[in-house]
């Protein structure tokens, strides 16, 4: 049989289309955070989609329910890693809340300001990681210098820039170093000048928009069913932030805006963060302004002192310290000198520690300190339960803690807020080419730590 | 919040007194201990009702009552045969807490946390479940939140739900034996190695 000139018109001889499956992760270049997603692909479309977590599981909850009170408040630092402070005042405020103690004025503004500054770097970080993944590796460089800046002024308040158990229940470890405010102004003209710059590189960057609008689309209904909250829902047009909604701490005293965006596309949620930076920045600068002197009645330099405080120092025969001359614990190290720690934490004997200054000085503060360490004993919140959110900078971050009235948390559930996003993304991605997966994952602002805890 | 009070009321109200096992209100954040059966009906209904309008469902957990109040360290002291000094006293509580159901019957409560964007409230839906039967109906038809948050329930607590599409672990692996978040898996229990063997 001799072959033909041409292919015989054979319908078996059909060139056959099959869908590809494809992993992508855990290990990734262009993906920050260990996640392994299983991709259905027609050609280079996504038409499935499923999201497999995990890889960070360190069973946080069961951890918490194995230890004091206070032993959780090391390993809120690394939920989310980015903005560690948030996860410390987050789980201090359900326990206060449960034991029905309130933090003094001057701690609480403490807490707004650290927390807009964690804010700020979170999203520092999220910009840059993505705007690096599209190929902007200047932005990112940028963006990090920033960052590096304003972990410096974390590491002069907490003594640490990552693990900085800085909160504790009814107050924080110590306070703000002098000259914070001065140097937080200085630092923020700084930020505010890198994002200017960045702006200019990204906001019209015809690759950059190209990239980021109309890639990772959900609608603002989807984004309520799915429980998504935080600047990934703002970015589909629902001004929900707790800050506003249920005020905690002093953001009720702040005046601030809640940016949304109305497509709910990446550029949107690109924008929010840029925003919500310059939001940070201003709840910041009012707070430092506002920010109360508090029962704090001592002066370092040694010429005033209380009575009462003169006699403890006697006690402690620290008698050089009435003629001027003066010696203060590093407050980022030691925890805090007596007027120091009055001054933020609340005088609440149940739950918070002495002031190591009177732990190591005197019999009572010795007994106050073994009733709250020792097996047994610490706090003790009545039985009951609470469920506390704040807003993290991913979204809603809430403590749902049980006590059975022992020393020890019942239970500890840490509602994560990328969590439910995550959750959301295998359906987000469906529609969208392989390359958009890189900006939509980069929006989510995936943190394996408080995802998978 | 200040509209938390009606909420309970409407719900006393206008449903299903069948359904509610006890309502009560501790620090100001309301609590409904819902029958299984009725679970769906109630989450429908805190949905779409004009009033309440409670749009997400921001968490689902559950807690294990195995050893509620009976560890060592939840005895008023630890063998001392004197009072509490006065700074580790209890104070004086306006509002008292209990868990409706007998620990013994129910040994599990499935937390929901809804919130509602409209009006700004929040309510928590408690089901109890026993341990011979530790089954809830899934709400993953009325929220898409629920089709994670149930799986990790059951990966951590062994509650299933019934009408959950997917329900597989989420953050354990399939090997795993075991839900850890029960009060009797041991802390230091190891586990199989798994993973391709070289």
């Amino acid at each position: 049989m001799t072959p033909s000139a041409t292919l015989p018109a054979d319908p078996t001889r059909v060139t056959e289309t099959r869908h590809m499956f494809l992993n992508m992760g855990p290990q990734h270049p262009a993906m920050h955070g260990i996640i392994q997603f299983i991709l259905e692909l027609d050609g280079e479309r996504v038409v499935g989609a499923d999201a497999e977590i995990g890889y960070l599981h360190r069973a946080f909850e069961k951890h918490g329910e194995y230890g004091p009170y206070n032993n959780v408040i090391p390993y809120t630092d690394r939920l989310n890693y980015v903005s560690p402070l948030i996860n410390n005042f987050g789980y201090c405020l359900a326990v206060e809340r449960l034991l029905g103690i309130e933090a003094t004025e001057r701690c609480q503004y403490i807490r707004v300001i650290m927390s807009e500054l964690s804010r700020i770097t979170d999203h520092l970080t999220c910009v840059g990681a993505s705007g690096m993944e599209l190929g902007a590796f200047t932005v990112f460089l940028y963006l990090i210098k920033a960052r590096e800046w304003l972990w410096e002024l974390v590491e002069a308040v907490t003594g640490a820039r990552l693990t900085i158990s800085y909160g504790r229940v009814g107050g924080v470890k110590a306070d703000l170093p002098p000259g914070f405010a001065e140097r937080t102004r200085k630092v923020l003209e700084q930020v505010r000048g890198v994002l200017l710059e960045c702006d200019t590189l990204l906001t019209r960057n015809r690759i950059f928009v190209d990239r980021m609008q109309g890639t990772g689309v959900i609608s603002k209904e989807r984004a309520i069913s799915y429980g998504i909250t935080g600047p990934f829902l703002r970015g589909s047009g629902l001004a929900l932030d707790t800050r506003k909604a249920q005020p905690y701490f002093v953001y009720d005293r702040m005046d601030f805006d809640v940016p949304t965006g109305e497509h709910g596309d990446n550029y949107d949620r690109y924008l929010v963060r840029m925003e919500e930076m310059e939001q940070s920045m201003r709840i910041v600068e009012q707070a430092l302004a506002q920010l109360p002197g508090g029962p704090l009645n001592v002066d370092y330099e040694g010429r005033v002192l209380p009575a009462d405080v003169m006699v403890d120092q006697a006690k402690m025969g620290q008698v050089a310290g009435f003629r001027g001359v003066h010696v203060a614990l590093d407050p980022t190290l030691e925890g805090s000198t007596r007027g120091f720690h009055e001054a933020v934490n609340a005088g609440e004997k149940r739950a918070v520690l002495p002031a190591k200054e009177d732990t190591y000085g005197n019999i009572e503060g010795l007994m106050h300190h073994f009733k709250l360490i020792m097996l047994g004993h610490g706090i003790r919140p009545p039985q009951g339960e609470y469920y506390s959110a704040v807003e993290g900078a991913n979204g809603e971050l809430g403590f749902y803690i049980v006590s059975d009235g022992s020393d020890r948390p019942y239970r500890v559930r840490v509602h994560p807020p990328c969590f439910p996003i995550m959750g959301a993304v295998s359906e987000i991605l469906v529609g969208d080419m392989v390359a958009d997966i890189v900006p939509t994952f980069g929006s989510v602002n995936m943190i394996g730590g408080e995802l998978d805890r | 919040m200040a509209e938390t009070p009606d909420v309970l009321q409407t719900l006393q109200a206008a449903l299903f007194p069948q359904h509610l096992l006890a309502v009560h209100q501790y620090r100001a954040q309301p609590t409904v201990l819902l029958k299984r059966e009725g679970l769906l009906e109630v989450a429908r209904f805190l949905r779409d009702e004009e009033t309440l309008q409670f749009n997400f469902l921001m968490d689902v957990t559950a807690v294990d009552y195995l050893k509620f109040g009976k560890s060592l360290a939840s005895a008023p002291t630890l063998a001392t045969p004197a009072p509490l000094p006065y700074y580790m006293m209890p104070k004086p509580q306006a509002e008292a807490w209990e868990r409706g159901v007998s620990n013994d019957d129910y040994r599990f409560d499935v937390v929901y946390h809804v919130y509602s964007s409209v009006h700004g409230h929040r309510l928590r839906l408690k089901v109890p479940v026993a341990t011979a039967d530790p089954v809830v109906p899934s709400l993953t038809g009325l929220w898409h939140s629920a089709n994670w948050f149930e799986r990790e329930v059951w990966d951590m607590f062994g509650i299933r739900f019934e009408g959950h599409p997917n329900l597989r672990r989420i953050l354990l692996y399939e090997e795993f034996k075991g839900h850890p978040l029960r009060k009797d898996y041991p802390i230091r229990k190891r586990q199989p190695l798994i993973g391709p063997v070289y």
